[in-house]
């Protein structure tokens, strides 16, 4: 089953680099939404010998929010502003391509340092999800477009529930609803502030707001 | 039971004017839960005896009761503003005062809802002794302010609105990997290793693996200092508190900084219990030191009052964090003066409303004779600008005094050195825009013409007397402190292993 898990985890990696040098929004939608299933799938693997009912629902609910929901309101903001892609990006697509590679190395770095007291665990996990943290971070800095900069904060979000999910299992299940909400309800709050923005503005562009 | 009507009534209420749709009824029913809520805390007082075991979920303990009395009643008396002030703005189309377009609110039924949202959800911070409810609740607090600093509906205050909702929801993102981070800390304890119940931290603390839970105060000291605005996270607070209506700016202030806080706060108990905690007092120190400077530095002519207040807050939350990181005495005086900040501040901005709102600006230079134009908010804006740089008959004095005790005590010589220092510098640059405001005559020519277009308005009583209340409270506090709020201020400063 190890292999499985490490093959998901090496998918997770993948996908943050794609996310990191796509500059169409949609695919970049996809790719998140992507991303969202490969956590589901290791929150499943990594806790097959004790499988409970908790865990399945919680995986659906994500699944049914993260990869279908949100990706259909992020599509929907963005025909309406009619952007396609993020053209003229701060940090630009190869530099952006080498950061992801630092940011791979950190995250390596990082997890040496700290050691993941649950057994049976892929060891490349903790650096995978501090990776898709920091690609999430990183996309928040370096792109103009709101939306871009909202596919960012849900990568990141992405990272952290993997981590979650998968070490912090013992959390009563309210708690992890009442997450997905909070994450849920910001993403449509984001939305619905970009459809202003480009009411506003004529543009999603947030480093010209203040016009 | 009296905890979940804390919740409940105001969310309730705050749904029923969304569906209502009516801005009239929204608009009663703002005082009218505000009030309750502070009848129903007033009730909590007269219940209240400190538990030896506190529940799992939600709870009052001293730090939760001090925070929610703070938070009700910061929210009670803008209320009253609001009140006024909802009515008088209303729907009708507005000029900007800056670029001189025309814009209009939204509507006051979704803005009163919002604000009853933000209640409820800032009552469940401080009641909830959940590490993951309270990460729940401070984002949701993120969640329900955003549309309330979108009331004016013009692209500066869209601009702060995405700051605000950006900046914010992304920090709070790493508080929630922090609470992990607790939760990996304690993998291995017990059979199923710990909860993110204080009960549950608390009883296992000794056993906590040292390095993750270190890691972990450190995310959620990024991620709740990104909402209460420690110096490399404040970025959002300068445009957020100046474009914001000035009560939603007095909310943010006074009450919403003060539940982040006891976020941290709780973090901060459970390093202190697991032997880690002068890790953590060193880096509220470090915070606390870096906000000070960086207040000091930008509030230095500074042209825009409603920014200089807000960096202002920026300071007292970085006293704040120094007083905990003293520790001893500190975390006292740190409690004390999050009573006088709240309520200062409140004040400092509602009454910057009322002279937003007749001036039709936020440049100091264009505000000349406050005192001739609105006698009562220039009073009341002179109390406030002296009650806020701590000056002797005011509360802030005494705490900001207790603070330096306690550095003094410590033996941090160095620490209190800077502290004043960086505090004088503060006191001077407020006084220096503050005082030409107030007394310098106006003349017509050579200022502006906004200055010398102001005549002598009328000031309604519901943008007076709250803040009234409020500068009495700060004055008696500097005098006489009730029994009741030194008992809890004690309560809290053993919690967290001082005194």
């Amino acid at each position: 089953m190890n292999e499985w898990l490490d093959l998901a985890v090496a998918l997770l990696i993948l996908s943050n680099f794609m996310l990191v040098n796509t500059s169409r929004l949609m695919s970049c939608i996809r790719i998140v939404a992507i991303q969202a299933v490969i956590l589901s799938v290791i929150a499943l693997l990594s806790h097959l010998h004790a499988l409970d009912v908790r865990l399945v629902v919680l995986v659906i609910i994500t699944v049914a929010l993260k990869a279908l929901v949100l990706p259909q309101v992020l599509k929907r903001v963005t025909v309406g502003t009619g952007v396609e892609r993020e053209l003229s990006p701060f940090v630009g697509y190869s530099l952006s391509l080498m950061a992801g590679g630092g940011l791979l190395a950190l995250s390596f770095l990082m997890s040496h340092f700290l050691t993941v007291p649950e057994p049976g665990l892929s060891r490349f996990f903790l650096p995978a999800s501090l990776f898709t943290i920091f690609t999430g971070l990183f996309i928040i800095i370096a792109r103009k477009k709101a939306v871009t900069q909202v596919m960012g904060y849900m990568a990141m979000e992405n990272g952290i529930y993997a981590f979650g999910v998968s070490l912090a299992i013992h959390e009563p299940f309210i708690v992890e609803i009442s997450v997905l909400l909070d994450v849920f309800v910001a993403v449509l709050i984001m939305g619905v502030a970009i459809f202003h923005i480009s009411h506003e503005f004529d543009h999603i562009d947030t480093d010209q707001l203040s016009v | 039971m009296l905890l979940w009507s804390l919740i409940v009534i105001p969310a309730l209420a705050g749904l029923f004017c969304l569906l209502s749709r009516s801005g009239s009824l929204s608009r009663f029913m703002l005082p009218l839960v505000s009030a309750l809520h502070f009848i129903l805390v007033v009730c909590c007082w007269m219940t209240y005896t400190c538990p030896s075991v506190p529940p799992e979920w939600i709870g009052l303990d001293d730090a939760g009761l001090l925070f929610l009395s703070v938070t009700s009643v910061t929210f009670l008396l803008t209320s009253f503003y609001a009140f006024g002030y909802i009515r008088r703005e209303g729907r009708a189309q507005t000029m900007d005062m800056e670029e001189g377009f025309f814009f209009k609110n939204s509507p006051d039924a979704v803005f009163v809802g919002c604000l009853l949202f933000f209640l409820s959800t800032m009552t469940l911070v401080t009641v909830s002794l959940h590490l993951g409810l309270v990460w729940v609740a401070v984002e949701a607090t993120t969640l329900s302010s955003t549309p309330l600093i979108y009331y004016h509906r013009h692209h500066r205050s869209l601009e702060a609105t995405w700051k605000y909702l950006l900046i914010c929801s992304v920090g709070i993102a790493l508080a929630m990997l922090g609470n992990f981070f607790v939760v990996v800390a304690g993998t291995g304890i017990g059979e199923h290793g710990v909860h993110l119940s204080l009960l549950s931290l608390s009883e296992h603390a000794d056993k906590l693996n040292p390095a993750w839970l270190k890691a972990a105060f450190v995310l959620c000291l990024v991620g709740y200092g990104t909402k209460i605005g420690f110096s490399p996270l404040h970025t959002w607070m300068p445009a957020t508190y100046s474009e914001a209506p000035s009560m939603v700016a007095a909310l943010l202030s006074g009450a919403l900084k003060a539940c982040a806080f006891l976020a941290l706060l709780r973090i901060h108990q459970v390093m202190t219990l697991a032997g880690l905690g002068a890790t953590s007092r060193s880096l509220f120190m470090v915070l606390g030191v870096v906000s000070l400077f960086t207040a000091a530095v930008f509030i230095v002519r500074q042209t825009d009052f409603k920014k200089m207040l807000a960096f202002s807050s920026v300071e007292h939350m970085g006293i704040l964090a120094l007083g905990v990181g003293v520790g001893g005495t500190g975390i006292f005086g740190s409690m004390f003066h999050m009573v006088n900040h709240s309520l200062t501040k409140t004040l400092l901005f509602l009454a910057a409303g009322n002279i937003v709102h007749s001036y039709r600006s936020r440049t100091d230079l264009d505000i000349r004779g406050l005192i001739y134009s609105l006698p009562k908010t220039a009073v009341l804006w002179i109390i406030g600008a002296l009650a806020i740089v701590g000056v002797p008959p005011f509360g802030t004095f005494l705490s900001e005094l207790t603070i330096l005790k306690s550095m003094v005590h410590a033996g941090r010589f160095g620490l209190a050195a800077v502290y004043l220092f960086l505090l004088g510098v503060i006191f001077a640059a407020i006084s220096a825009s503050v005082f030409p405001m107030v007394f310098s005559k106006r003349t017509g020519d050579s200022c502006s013409a906004a200055a010398s277009a102001v005549t002598p308005s009328e000031e309604p009583l519901w943008s007076v007397l709250p803040l009234w209340v409020m500068a009495a409270a700060v004055l008696v506090l500097g005098f006489y402190m009730p029994p009741f709020l030194s008992d809890i201020f004690h309560g809290i400063a053993v919690s967290l292993g001082g005194l």
